[in-house]
C-alpha cells in the first residue's frame, strides 16, 4: 500500500511546497503531531513516513522518563484527555536509535524537545545537534507547554519571560540554518503576547496549539478518572480553538505587533477540509494528531484530501491559500541575512 | 547501531459483517477481513472503529481474535466475541449482516508456544476464553496435552464450553453462582489441574485479578504463566503511550511498556502486579525514569 502512494507526496497539479525559512523547503505541508505518532516505526507499517512534509517526533527530554501511572486517557465527545507525563527514552537513546531510523527511511524530521528547566532544554538541543543523523532534521519544535520545575510546575508557555528564556537558550545551541518552532499552549489570556515573546527571543516559527487542560470525573468511583487527575484535551472538539489562536497571531503579524514568521497549525484536524480551515486562518503547515488514533493513515489521507480540495478550488500554489481568510496579504517577510548573501 | 525492532505487518480493512449471533451474554461476529485473517496468530487482537468517518467516538475498540479462516467461502474471515458494556461495544453488537466496519489488525504479540510438547492449561474468564480455542488447536498439533478451565460469574457469561470439549483433552467449568460446573473461581481448581497434568505452561485471558492469581498459582506449582492483559487503549498501534503497564524486562528493570505492541501477552511473573489497584497502575519507584520526589 505504501508503495503505491510513495510518489504522491508531491503533486503535478499544484505546488504544495512549504518554506520553513533558511532554505528548509518541505515538499508538502502535512506533518504528524508530537506524541501522536511515536517516532515513526509504528506508522511506517501503514504508510511511508517520508511522504509527509515532515515527521514530528514525541517530545524528548534529557533522561529516560516513565511518565505517569494509569489510566492515562479518557474519551470525551469528539476528543480525548491524555495524561502521559512525557514518557520517553531520553535524548541519548533518541539520537542513537530513533533519529537514525527516521533518516534511514528518508523522512524529514522535526524533533520535538522538552525540559523541566531552561537548561534542560538547552542540553537536549545540544545533544540533538551532535547527532550523526542531524542532517535529517529540518527544524526543531520546542514544546514549551510543559511544567517548569523552578516555577512550581507552571508551564513555560503561560509566562512570556520563561518562554523567551527557553527559546533564546535553544536558539544558541542550534545552527542558524535550522529553524526552531515554539509550540504554544492555548491556555493563556493572550496568546499573541506569548507568541511575540518567543519570536523576539529567536523563534523562527510557531506551532499552535498544544492540548487544553481538562478533567473527567468517574461518577461510579466519585474520583478523578485520570491517574494524573487533569489531562490535555485534543481531537476535533478543540479545532475551533486552534483556528482562533492561529487567526489571532496571524492578525497580530499583519498589524506589525509580531514579526512575520511561519505558523504550523495543529488541533482537531481529521480531514482535508479541517486542514484547509487552519491554513486559511494563517497556518503554513498542518499537523494531524488525535485523528491518527482513529485512522492510522490519517496524516497521508489528510494530505491527499487537502490536495484534491485545493485543486478543485482552482489553486496552483499552496502558499496562496495561507491566511486567505484574512482577505489582506501579510507584510513581506524580512529576508534573513544568510539567505540574502546566498542569493 | 541499534535500530527499532522490525514490526510485524498489519492491515486496515473495511470489513463486511457476514454473520452475527447471540451466544449467552455475548455477540459473536464474523467479519470478511482477508488480510488480517492471513496474518493473525492466537493472542493477537483487532481494533474496530465505532461509527463512520465523522463519528464523535474517535477511539477504536479492541477485541481478541477468536478465530480466523484464511480461505472461507467469502474470502478470509475474522471472528470476535463482544460483550456490550458501553456505547462503543453496544454500537458494535448492533451491526447487522452486510454492514461494514473498519478494522485494524492483527495487533500485538501472540501467545508464545512451547517448542517441546509440554502439557498446558488454558484458563479463560468470561469472554477471555475467546482466543484460547484457536491456541488449543495449535498446541495439540504440536503434541501438547491441553486442558481448559472456563470461569465466569454465571452460566450465560461462559463462552465456548462446547467448543472447548471439541478442541481440548479436558475441560473444567466454574461459575461464581454455581449455575454451571463447580461453584467458585478458576483459582479453586487450577492448582490440582496443574499438578495432575504436570503442566509446564498456563495460558490465561480474562480480568486482571484473575490473571494475577493464575500467575501466583502457576509460580507455586512450577509452571510458567502467559497472560493476555486488557488495558484502556487509545490507538492500539503503539503511538499514544496510554496503554502502558509496569513490566520487568529481560535486564531485570521495570519499565512502563505499551501493552498494545509489547503485549497484550506477557509472562505473568514479569508483570508488576504489586503496582495495580483496581483499574489504576502506579509507576513503581524502582521503574526506569520513575518520578523523583518533587520532580515530574
Ligand atoms: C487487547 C484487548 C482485547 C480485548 N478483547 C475483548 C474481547 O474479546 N471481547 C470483549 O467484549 N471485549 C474485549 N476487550 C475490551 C473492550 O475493548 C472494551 O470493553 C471496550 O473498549 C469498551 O468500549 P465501550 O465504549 O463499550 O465502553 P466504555 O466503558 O464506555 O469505554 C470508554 C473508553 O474506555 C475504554 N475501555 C473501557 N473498558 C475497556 C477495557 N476493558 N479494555 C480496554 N479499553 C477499555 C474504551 O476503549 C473507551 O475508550 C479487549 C480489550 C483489549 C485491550
Ligand atoms: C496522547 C497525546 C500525547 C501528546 N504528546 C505531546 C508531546 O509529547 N509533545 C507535544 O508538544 N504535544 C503533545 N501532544 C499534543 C499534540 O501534539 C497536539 O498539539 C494536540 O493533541 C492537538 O492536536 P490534535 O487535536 O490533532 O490531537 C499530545 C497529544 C496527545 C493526544
Ligand atoms: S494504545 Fe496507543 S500506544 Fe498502546
Amino acid at each position: 500500500m505504501a508503495d503505491q502512494q510513495s510518489d504522491k507526496h508531491t503533486d503535478d497539479r499544484i505546488d504544495l511546497s512549504v518554506d520553513l525559512g533558511y532554505g528548509k523547503v518541505l515538499p508538502n505541508p502535512l506533518m504528524t503531531a508530537s506524541g501522536c505518532a511515536a517516532n515513526g516505526a509504528e506508522l511506517h507499517r501503514f504508510f511511508d513516513v517520508s511522504q509527509l512534509g515532515a515527521f514530528v517526533t514525541k517530545s524528548v527530554m534529557a533522561d529516560p522518563r516513565s511518565g505517569r501511572g494509569t489510566p492515562r486517557m479518557a474519551e470525551t465527545p469528539s476528543g480525548m484527555l491524555n495524561s502521559i507525563g512525557l514518557q520517553g527514552p531520553g535524548i541519548a537513546a533518541f539520537v542513537d536509535t530513533d533519529l537514525p531510523w527516521l533518516a534511514s527511511v528518508g523522512a524529514r524530521v522535526l524533533p520535538s524537545i522538552a525540559g523541566s528547566s531552561s537548561t534542560e532544554f538547552a542540553h537536549v538541543a545540544a545533544t540533538l545537534r551532535a547527532s550523526r543523523a542531524f542532517a535529517a532534521v529540518v527544524g526543531v519544535e520546542v514544546n514549551i507547554s510543559c511544567p517548569n520545575v523552578a516555577n512550581r510546575g507552571l508551564v513555560f508557555a503561560c509566562d512570556p519571560g520563561a518562554s523567551a528564556k527557553v527559546i533564546a537558550l535553544v536558539r544558541e545551541q542550534l545552527p542558524r540554518d535550522v529553524p526552531i518552532f515554539a509550540k504554544l499552549s492555548p491556555d493563556v489570556t493572550d496568546i499573541t503576547s506569548i507568541a511575540a515573546a518567543c519570536v523576539k527571543a529567536g523563534a523562527d516559527g510557531l506551532t499552535m496549539i498544544n492540548t487544553l487542560l481538562g478533567m473527567v470525573i468517574d461518577t461510579d468511583l466519585m474520583r478523578p478518572h485520570l491517574g494524573g487527575i487533569t489531562g490535555g484535551l485534543s481531537g476535533p472538539a478543540i479545532r475551533p480553538v486552534a483556528v482562533r489562536a492561529i487567526w489571532q497571531v496571524r492578525q497580530a503579524m499583519a498589524e506589525g505587533r509580531i514579526p512575520v514568521v511561519p505558523i504550523i497549525g495543529v488541533g482537531g484536524v481529521r480531514t482535508g477540509r479541517d486542514a484547509l480551515e487552519l491554513v486559511a486562518a494563517g497556518a503554513s503547515a498542518v499537523q494531524v494528531g488525535t485523528a491518527t488514533f482513529n485512522d492510522p493513515t490519517a496524516p497521508v489521507r489528510v494530505l491527499h484530501e487537502l490536495t484534491d480540495l485545493l485543486v478543485e478550488k482552482g489553486y496552483q500554489r499552496f502558499s496562496d491559500v495561507v491566511g486567505a481568510a484574512h482577505g489582506s496579504p501579510l507584510p513581506p517577510r524580512p529576508v534573513p541575512v544568510d539567505e540574502r548573501s546566498r542569493a | 547501531m541499534s535500530s527499532p525492532p522490525a514490526r510485524a505487518r498489519v492491515a486496515k480493512e473495511v470489513a463486511e459483517v457476514i454473520a452475527t449471533r447471540r451466544v449467552g451474554a455475548y455477540q459473536h461476529l464474523t467479519l470478511v477481513s482477508p488480510e488480517i485473517a492471513e496474518l493473525a496468530r492466537p493472542g493477537q487482537f483487532v481494533a474496530l472503529a465505532v461509527g463512520d468517518e465523522s463519528s464523535a467516538t474517535l477511539l477504536r475498540r479492541s477485541f481478541s481474535i477468536h478465530k480466523v479462516s484464511p480461505s472461507g467461502t467469502y474470502g478470509g474471515t475474522v471472528e470476535i466475541v463482544v460483550s456490550a458494556v458501553g456505547p462503543g461495544t453496544r454500537w458494535i453488537v448492533a451491526r447487522a449482516p452486510h454492514d461494514l466496519v473498519d478494522v485494524v489488525g492483527p495487533l500485538g504479540k501472540a501467545f508464545p508456544v512451547p517448542t517441546e510438547p509440554v502439557p498446558c492449561v488454558l484458563v479463560g474468564g468470561g469472554y477471555g476464553s475467546a482466543p484460547l480455542f484457536w491456541l488449543a488447536s495449535q498446541l495439540r498439533e504440536r503434541g501438547c496435552h491441553v486442558e481448559m478451565v472456563l470461569g465466569a460469574a454465571s452460566e450465560d457469561r461462559l463462552f465456548g464450553v462446547v467448543e472447548a470439549r471439541r478442541s481440548c483433552d479436558g475441560v473444567t467449568v466454574t461459575t461464581d453462582d454455581g449455575s454451571a460446573g463447580h461453584r467458585g473461581w478458576v483459582s479453586d481448581v487450577l492448582p490440582d489441574l496443574i499438578d495432575r497434568t504436570g503442566a509446564g505452561v498456563v495460558y490465561g485471558c480474562g480480568p486482571m485479578g484473575m490473571l494475577r492469581s493464575i500467575t501466583d498459582i502457576a509460580g507455586r506449582h512450577g509452571a510458567v504463566a502467559q497472560v493476555a492483559v486488557e488495558e484502556a487503549m487509545a490507538c492500539g498501534v503503539g503511538v499514544c503511550m496510554t496503554c502502558v503497564m509496569p513490566v520487568v524486562g529481560a535486564d531485570g528493570q521495570t519499565r512502563m511498556v505499551r501493552s498494545c505492541v509489547e503485549g497484550p501477552v506477557f509472562r505473568g511473573d514479569r508483570v508488576r502486579w504489586d503496582a495495580f489497584d483496581g483499574n489504576h497502575a502506579r509507576v513503581p519507584d524502582d521503574a526506569v525514569g520513575a518520578p523523583r520526589t518533587g520532580g515530574h
